[in-house]
């Protein structure tokens, strides 16, 4: 038990996850590393955003057992902001608060701190993560997309939590914000220790930050390890992802 | 380790050694800003800072930047301060927080108090002259789009004013009968507890009759229906302007005000007569029943009264008012609801906006046609 605690920051065990007739996760494992940044590949509607639902306690589970550093997950869980920021796919930014104030709401909610201190916290992961002290001022609504994921992802870093879950982190980036915001987490991710759990699509990540990817098909992790293994891999699903025409396209540039 | 942060200043001379201890952690966080505090007066007074990182078992960036906020306390009056012992996997985080805070935008100036309250009529002045010029604007386009229905009367969305009717028309009525017929009894029963003092119990069916089909009856309804359905028609248009639906409609060459705001509007305008006179009926049969259990006046009796009080003028005042306040509450409610911009905020906003304005305007409108009515002598 001690030693798994050291080395794996999520372990997932025989996950059963369903609606109504239909099973999504079918006795699903999966462990993620800690200090690792894994991405999780798989069809769209296939349960990758299910299982990352499932394991932060968004969505009940029908079976199996989520264990989350160490500690297992059952219900709602306390104080779930300090071991887990989340980003989500659109943000989930409070539309009625700036900037600002989105920032420091885990730290409000959390801690008892000043508030010259939360401003300067506040500023500091907004500096963290590439934008201006100017910004904190501003609405969610008057931000691009790319710097509403990034105030999205200083707010789940507000409180320095060790694990990060990114649900499509690039998604609806242009490739050169796509590849800023890849380089940031990487930073981020070396600077803070995190461990680094990503739904994402986007094979420039996979390759660029990911240490290890998993592919998620028929409800069961398929295949699992650095991306030069999935690669390899025999399983149909996962040739079928890397081996079509588009991701033949972009290894071939990559490479 | 220390379970607990702690921070020892050992002073030698004119220089300061800072060694923090234990967890710098945000969980912490209210022991670190005391600890970083008292030691503000010595940091303020020696010539050297040093700050000895080696004791330090956790940190995280709320922990680091309080250090590094002491060491510019230090360094910002020219004294050195410096950082020892940083462990490794610290350093990565030392080096980002040193980056950070730099450069503070100065702080708005703080507005004149007066100009502000000056600003804010002003604002409001010409909004409400922009209040009346999207009104009318939706009224034009209306009728705009009324006259191309009547053109090429095939154009006419028929499915969705048949839905927009049953869902404001026929979904409606149970709420709109229960609601009136209480207040027709109401209004009955307070008659005839007040007349009975001096003996005019029976101008209560008087009462009842004049004041549901006149004003009552429609004024109610029109209300209820501004906060139902007009309500619904601003979410609901607005939510469709929020995902871009408006613009799309839009981009395949038909035009909105055609295929949305017509049939919903035009919907009102059927409806709400039907409503008003269906609300009228419960209200009497409401009166009619306090009449009788209340009152100990005969069924027979109360409709006899209330036919010798009441005349179809009566009526015609009521009903004929429905139409022009179910416009006024349609155009109000999609006018708001294609104002609305991107946020969920905005499109609550405009909602209450919508039922607020549109009950002003139908009480205001009832208003007018009592003055109408009262110089034309129905």
């Amino acid at each position: 038990m001690g030693e798994s605690q050291e080395q794996f920051a999520i372990r997932v065990r025989d996950l059963v996850v369903g609606f109504g007739r239909q099973t999504v996760l079918d006795h699903l494992s999966l462990d993620v590393r800690r200090g690792e940044i894994l991405g999780l590949v798989g069809a769209s509607g296939g349960g990758k955003s299910v299982l990352m639902r499932t394991i932060i306690g968004l969505i009940p589970r029908q079976g199996g057992t989520i264990e989350v550093t160490g500690r297992p997950i059952g219900g709602r869980t306390e104080g779930a902001a300090t071991t887990w920021g989340i980003l989500f796919q659109q943000g989930a930014l409070f539309s009625s608060l700036t900037v600002r104030q989105n920032i420091q709401f885990p730290l409000r909610e959390n801690l008892v701190l000043s508030q010259e201190l939360m401003d300067e916290i506040a500023i500091a992961k907004l500096e963290m993560v590439g934008l201006r002290a100017q910004d904190a001022d501003k609405y969610p609504a008057e931000l691009s997309g790319g710097m509403t994921k990034r105030v999205a992802l200083a707010r789940a870093l507000a409180l320095d939590p060790p694990i990060l879950f990114l649900d499509e982190p690039t998604s609806g980036l242009d490739p050169i914000a796509a590849g800023d915001f890849d380089a940031l987490i990487g930073t981020l991710q070396k600077t803070l220790g995190l461990t680094v759990f990503m739904v994402t699509h986007d094979l420039a990540s996979l390759t660029t930050v990911c240490d290890r990817v998993a592919a998620l098909a028929d409800g069961k992790i398929v295949a699992i390890g650095p991306m030069r293994e999935l690669l390899q891999s025999e399983h149909p699903w996962v040739r079928a992802y890397f081996h079509g025409k588009r991701s033949q396209m972009l290894q071939h540039e990559m490479r | 380790m220390n379970s607990e942060p702690l921070l020892l200043a050992t002073p030698s001379g004119e220089e300061l050694k800072l060694c923090p201890e234990g967890p710098w952690i945000a969980a912490n966080v209210s022991m670190l800003e005391t600890l970083s505090r008292s030691v503000g007066a010595d940091v303020d007074q020696s010539r050297a800072v040093t700050l000895d990182m080696s004791g330090v078992s956790a940190l995280d960036t709320l922990g680091a930047w309080v250090l590094e906020k002491l060491s510019r306390r230090a360094s910002s009056s020219g004294r050195s301060a410096e950082f020892i012992g940083v462990a490794d996997h610290f350093s990565g985080l030392m080096d980002e927080v040193r980056q950070v805070n730099r450069h503070t935008p100065p702080p708005a100036p703080a507005p004149n108090p007066v100009l502000l309250r000056l600003n804010d009529l002003g604002k409001s002045t010409v909004g409400a002259r922009e209040d009346i010029t999207i009104f009318l604007q939706m009224l034009g386009a209306l009728f705009m789009a009324l006259i191309g229905v009547l053109r090429r009367p095939r154009s006419l969305r028929l499915t969705s004013l048949i839905y927009q009717l049953y869902r404001i028309g026929w979904q409606a009525i149970p709420i709109v009968v229960l609601i009136t017929f209480l207040i027709g009894a109401i209004i009955a029963q307070q008659g005839f507890f007040h007349f009975r003092r001096f003996g005019a119990e029976s101008y209560t069916v008087d009462m009842v009759g004049i004041l549901v089909l006149r004003e009552l009856g429609v004024l109610i309804v029109a209300i209820m229906v501004a906060g139902r359905s007009g309500s619904a028609y601003t979410a609901e248009l607005g939510s469709m302007k929020m995902r871009e639906e408006v613009d799309a409609l839009s981009t395949m060459g038909l035009d909105p005000v055609h295929v949305l705001i017509l049939p919903r509007v035009a919907a009102l305008v059927i409806a709400l007569p039907i409503l008003a006179f269906i609300g009228s009926i419960a209200a009497l049969y409401g009166g009619g029943l306090v009449a009788q259990f209340y009152g100990g006046m005969a069924p027979a009796i109360y409709i006899a009264r209330l036919h010798e009080a009441i005349s179809v003028t009566h009526f015609e005042v009521g009903i004929l008012k429905a139409p022009f306040m179910a416009l006024v509450i349609g155009v109000v409610a999609c006018s708001e609801g294609l104002r609305v911009k991107g946020s969920a905020e905005s499109l609550g906003r405009q909602t209450t906006t919508s039922v607020v304005k549109s009950i002003f305007l139908v009480i205001v409108l009832d208003g007018l046609f009592a003055i109408f009515f009262a110089s034309i002598g129905m």
